[in-house]
């Protein structure tokens, strides 16, 4: 497989198919460990889908009267919205403060957010109990301006529109489109202007969302700033994911890159853990500040209070050092691990707001743990937006250089 | 069409998110009317007179095409607590206090603010002029009013390939023939009384001064998340008879509003300021250069 692909353009619609066609070919190795575990996983999740379709929620997850949203509303939207914050943080670096440092790893970062997007807020079709009503609040059959879930589905798909434009220049370019891309390019700016403006609403309104639920989380959890600590924790939590993700990709779409690109991406990763460091201790500081004024001190010899402290010292505070210290040392290892670390306490936190210390007062037998078909179609889910991430990257020039004639201007 | 409406199309045409809540009207909460104009009509219970009999159950399922619980006036179903159902919109539960069993009846309080209702973002759930709050096909199935509800009254199909939210609708449709709810028909012991509710309260509280040695001093409901329809009078201090009396005074809707009244700020000044500073860059960038 080329990296450099032959150069081509698409002058009338006739090419246009057997470019495609040529394209929809698998690249690379079919039998990968990768391949064998995802194909039926992801066949398995298909199934279980259509099943849900036909015979209901309760066919194939655990939710209740009691726990009306579970693993897919938890993890699937508001976890991986959360992973999805890195397009907006990075969109703001090299597009506003105008960091080129950075350049080499935006494209990869727009397109898995936009990925993201389509796939996990996408799977609330099917959490949704009459998905065939989706539409309802954008076409109109009744706006709800008064709830927050009003706002956070326009800005799902105002975001997915603007994240679209921002990779778009891409597509252009896999296609030989010279005029398109000239076009799509000049609206980068402004879409990302947009795009991070509607991130700021949508992040921390993922969390507003919980603000009704007063009574139902447990105090250590429920303050009234719930939409700034989701918005500041979006921060770090896309930074994780890019770090993680930019690592794996590093090493799987090694011939994607060129040297100079290689060379910058220690540099990179070092900044992005220092982005890090910053957004988690202020996240940390805030959280401390709300549990002074919250003075829930006595919930913290209890088992919740343990938990508590778990996800905002284990997962929040010792991250931070570690990035820190990664940074210092130039030490990737450590950066990687607090990667890792951060991401396990976006999760814990996301999923305490949605699942666990959601009715904290309902003891284990009684409380909800998602069922294995639910953990399964979410990883179906995971691996689809792997699937088409790999897709796009083995064609379009997302990691690797711009063809030159787009360069040239 | 008058400002309110122009501003609120507006605001739905342009930036459809905006978050115009700023333009949606809300009930006065002390009165207890609507934007209509119009008071809202509760039922009053008076937990002392229940007897457990549960004809409003039976009524209830009959008026709403339920299938008839076979249990009726088996002592044996108040062995546990119930709950309400997909196919049950009202219980009864028996609980054992200081001053012996207490019959309680339970069902949607239809809040004068409801959460149910402020979390819709289809307007599926409504607060209709008299009081009711009531369920519309509309609906998505996102299951936020159930999150939203302090109360956990709203109940969803599972088992449904087009599931529907099932609740208490307070009889809306025999409201507005004129008739009174089924439950409040059925009841023999006169547990439950339908009227305007500033009329209810005003009845509540002259039992309670009447009877003072009878009654609790509380009537649950008058202020608890704001206010509901439905409001109750006990014998014993209502959380010994199943309420959750941790609920506060304060409208549930009220708890997201700062959020939203923050969206418009953020949505005006966040594109001036990322604007105004990749201005800034570029001519840096250009001075460099």
């Amino acid at each position: 497989m080329s990296a450099q692909a032959t150069p081509h353009e698409i002058k009338s619609l006739r090419d246009v198919i057997p470019f495609l066609r040529n394209e929809l070919k698998p690249k690379g190795k079919i039998l990968t460990p990768f391949n064998i575990i995802s194909v039926p996983v992801m066949l398995l999740g298909a199934v279980l889908i259509a099943y849900r379709m036909v015979m209901g929620l309760g066919s194939i997850t655990n939710l209740s009267q009691e726990f009306p949203w579970g693993m897919w509303i938890g993890f699937d939207v508001m976890t991986g919205v959360a992973f999805a914050g890195g397009a907006y943080v990075l969109t703001f670096v090299v597009y506003i403060l105008r960091i080129e440092k950075y350049h080499p790893i935006i494209r990869a970062t727009v397109l898995n957010g936009f990925l993201a997007y389509v796939f996990y807020a996408g799977a609330l079709v099917i959490d949704l109990g009459r998905p065939w009503h989706i539409f309802n609040p954008v076409i109109g059959n009744k706006f709800g301006l008064s709830s927050v879930l009003f706002l956070v589905a326009w800005h799902f798909l105002l975001y997915m529109t603007a994240e679209f434009i921002e990779i778009s220049p891409a597509f252009a370019e896999w296609l030989g489109w010279k005029r398109v891309r000239k076009i799509l390019s000049s609206m980068t700016l402004g879409a990302v202007v947009f795009g991070i403006t509607l991130s700021t609403l949508h992040q921390s309104g993922l969390g507003a969302l919980f603000m009704m639920a007063k009574g139902k989380i447990h105090p250590l959890w429920y303050t009234q700033f719930i939409p700034i600590l989701f918005f500041v924790s979006s921060i770090f939590a896309g930074l994780s994911l890019v770090i993680f993700e930019g690592s794996i990709s590093h090493k799987v779409f090694s011939d994607q890159l060129n040297d100079e690109h290689r060379a910058s991406h220690h540099d990179i990763l070092i900044g992005l853990a220092k982005g890090c460091a910053g957004a988690m201790f202020a996240y940390f500081f805030l959280k401390v500040l709300i549990f002074m004024h919250g003075r829930h001190w006595e919930y913290l010899h209890t088992g919740w209070g343990l938990w508590y402290l778990v996800e905002i010292i284990g997962l929040v505070l010792i991250p931070c050092y570690l990035f820190l210290r990664g940074a210092m040392y130039k030490n990737l290892t450590a950066i990687r691990i607090a990667a890792i670390m951060t991401m396990v306490g976006i999760i814990v936190n996301r999923l305490n707001y949605s699942v666990i210390a959601f009715k904290w007062y309902i003891p284990l037998p009684a409380h909800y743990v998602p069922h294995w078909m639910e953990i399964v179609t979410t990883l179906a889910i995971v691996f689809a937006e792997i699937w088409v991430f790999r897709w796009i990257v083995n064609r379009m020039p997302i990691l690797r250089k711009p063809p030159a004639w787009a360069t040239e201007e | 069409m008058d400002r309110r409406k122009f501003l609120k199309s507006l605001g739905t045409g342009m930036l459809g998110a905006a978050g115009t809540a700023l333009t949606a009207g809300r009930p006065r909460a002390a009165e207890m009317v609507g934007n209509s104009g119009k008071e809202f009509k509760g039922v009053l219970v008076d937990t002392t007179r229940c007897i457990g009999c549960q004809s409003c159950e039976e009524a209830c399922a009959v008026a709403h095409d339920l299938p008839v619980p076979d249990d009726i006036g088996d002592e044996s179903v108040f062995g546990q607590q119930r709950d309400t159902s997909t196919t049950q919109l009202t219980v009864v539960n028996r609980y054992e206090t200081e001053k012996g069993e207490i019959f309680v009846k339970k069902q949607c309080m239809h809040c004068a603010q409801p959460g149910c209702v402020a979390a819709c973002l289809v307007k599926a759930m409504q607060k209709r002029v008299d009081g009711p709050v009531t369920w519309n096909a509309n609906c998505m199935g996102c299951r936020y009013c159930m999150v939203s509800c302090p109360f956990d009254i709203p109940k969803f199909e599972y088992n449904s390939w087009n599931p529907k939210i099932v609740k208490c609708d307070l009889c809306w449709e025999r409201l507005q023939e004129g008739e009174i709810p089924a439950c409040v028909e059925a009841c023999p012991t006169e547990t439950l009384l339908f009227g305007k509710r500033r009329d209810l309260v005003e009845e509540a509280r002259s039992r309670i001064y009447r009877e003072p040695a009878k009654y609790v001093n509380h009537i649950y409901g008058e202020y608890d998340v704001g206010g509901t329809s439905w409001i109750y009078l006990s014998a014993v201090p209502f959380e010994q008879i199943g309420f959750k009396t941790d609920l506060g005074t304060v409208a549930y809707p009220e708890y997201s509003t700062g959020f939203l009244y923050s969206v418009p700020i953020v949505l005006i000044l966040w594109p001036a300021f990322l604007m105004g500073l990749s201005y800034l860059t570029r001519r840096e960038e250009e001075k460099e250069e």
